[in-house]
């Protein structure tokens, strides 16, 4: 079976490391439709390794948009322009023949760029580790149906809860805010009854390591809505906000 | 006080001190808006207002010290968030494909903020001032407008200006709102109505009054 490439011309993104000054570098493709854009950058990989030429590095693991891990800047978007998938998921049918791409890494402050297309993400580890998370004893596990939860309530702190991490809120962000991924990690444990006991530690702890890890504020343009791969609503950052606000008023040593 | 100081400095609480003061802005342009439409009732109306202001001059600067406190505050967060931001997010992309994620007015808040401030000092130096001092016992209030906007690049500059303005509110009203944590499916889309209506009336209202001025110079009177 004979299948047509396309063939593309890739400007991507080299930089030798967060210190050294970095710039676009052409390459020609004739890529399969059905490829991801990973397996292209796969496929052009082996290419420069048997040219003896320093291989593009980026970053996957599931490939399937579930870890957050890939993440890249196409034409301007973060996990380019399809709605609601990660860059993992997208496809090279999505691109026209002959069309020339421009792919570079994510952008801000908070994520120094560790070679080409990888950054340093570990700014969102330190905001999870500050609180995105509930304490429970251990123990045998509790009855599953024992607190009731609308089923309303619970649709929302799992849409919450889909947020995988990825950052392409930041990305998208021209004040390079994490709001949008802070808000979905309070807001998931902040609508069910099992994240109470910390609701207001947690969203003061979040909050402050954002801030400490070099994001920026939120302006509220929602670029970060817009690129989500989840679809992660701003409604989140509103709900964040609030509990903000009367984390400071309630909490004893705020 | 300590807490309040370092919650209100964190990110979100910046946003809060934006959404307070800005809000209140709002309200304060109101006021401003319904007295300055009195300018196309005549001569007599208008003067008489501001002389029925000139009246209540204590209560007037008591309104006028907490004007500048909303302003001081609003400009220097506004000012804050813009520097801090811009460190935050210090390298562009090549290609910039913000259009296509989020609106020109959120993208500009910082600059057609600026645009109000630099109006605000000109405003104050040359209506306010005239107003205050140097018109006592005359009360031509109305003269002395209509005189501003004889000239065309005075009048040019109020109505660009305004239409910043409506810029700027636009997009502030509803950001007040998501600000304090008011987003709701079914009553966000109402907001934004009416901070674009507030925003569309106010810059056509308040441009009007150099248009007016500036088109009855023309006329000769
Ligand atoms: C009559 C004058 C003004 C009114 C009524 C007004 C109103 C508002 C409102 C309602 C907001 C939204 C608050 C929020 O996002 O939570 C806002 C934000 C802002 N304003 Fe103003 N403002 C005025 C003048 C100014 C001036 C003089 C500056 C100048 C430096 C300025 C700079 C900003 C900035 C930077 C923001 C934040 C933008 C953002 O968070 O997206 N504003 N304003
Ligand atoms: S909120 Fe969306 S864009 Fe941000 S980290 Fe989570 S999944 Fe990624
Ligand atoms: S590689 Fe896991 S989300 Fe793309």
């Amino acid at each position: 079976m004979k299948e047509t490439k396309i063939n593309l011309t890739l400007k991507v993104w080299r930089q030798e490391s967060a210190k050294s000054k970095g710039n676009f570098e052409e390459f020609k493709v004739a890529v399969s439709p059905h490829s991801s854009i990973l397996e292209m950058f796969d496929e052009l990989n082996n290419r420069l390794e048997l040219e003896g030429k320093i291989p593009i590095a980026f970053e996957s693991d599931c490939r399937e948009g579930i870890c957050g891990t890939c993440g890249l800047v196409i034409n301007g978007h973060p996990h380019g322009e399809k709605k609601k998938t990660a860059t993992c998921q997208m496809h090279m049918r999505s691109f026209k023949e002959g069309e020339t791409i421009y792919i570079e890494p994510f952008r801000a402050k908070a994520f120094p760029i560790l070679r080409d297309l990888m950054v340093d993400r570990s700014g969102l580890d330190k905001i999870q580790q500050a609180g995105g998370y509930a304490s429970f004893n251990t123990g045998s596990a509790p009855d599953a149906n024992a607190i009731l939860i609308s089923k309303e309530t619970a649709s929302l702190a799992l849409d919450a809860a889909e947020c995988i991490g990825c950052g392409a809120c930041v990305a998208a962000c021209k004040n390079s805010s994490a709001m949008l991924f802070v808000s979905a990690k309070v807001s998931q444990f902040a609508l069910l009854p099992q994240g109470q006991p910390e609701r207001y530690e947690r969203v003061q702890n979040m909050v402050i390591a954002h801030d400490e890890s070099g994001f920026g504020s939120c302006t509220n343009t929602y670029a970060c809505e817009a690129e989500c791969p989840k679809g992660i609503s701003i409604s989140n950052i509103a709900r964040m906000n609030r509990d903000y606000f009367v984390s400071n008023l309630k909490l004893q040593n705020v | 006080m300590s807490w309040l100081s370092k919650s209100l400095s964190s990110s979100i609480g910046k946003k809060i001190i934006m959404a307070i003061t800005g809000l209140s802005l709002i309200l304060f342009l109101t006021v401003h808006f319904i007295n300055n439409m009195f300018l196309f009732f005549g001569k007599e109306g208008f003067d008489m207002l501001v002389s029925s202001l000139d009246a209540v001059k204590p209560i007037v600067r008591v309104a006028e010290s907490m004007l500048v406190i909303l302003f001081g505050f609003h400009i220097y967060n506004g000012i804050k968030l813009w520097w801090e931001n811009r460190q935050a997010n210090p390298e562009k992309y090549a290609v910039n494909a913000a259009k296509e994620n989020s609106t020109f007015f959120s993208r500009t808040m910082p600059y057609t903020g600026g645009i109000i401030l630099v109006f605000l000092i000109l405003h104050l130096a040359s209506l306010w001032v005239k107003f205050n001092f140097g018109m006592e016992g005359t009360h031509h209030y109305y003269d002395v407008v209509a005189a501003t906007f004889q000239s065309l690049p005075v009048a040019i500059f109020y109505v660009f200006v305004m239409l910043v303005l409506g810029f700027h509110l636009n997009h502030g009203f509803q950001s007040a709102f998501q600000t304090f944590g008011w987003h709701h499916k079914k009553y966000t889309p109402l907001v934004e109505f009416i901070g674009t209506a507030y925003a569309v009336v106010f810059a056509i209202g308040f441009s009007a009054i150099p248009i007016y001025f500036f088109i009855r110079s023309m006329g000769g009177n």
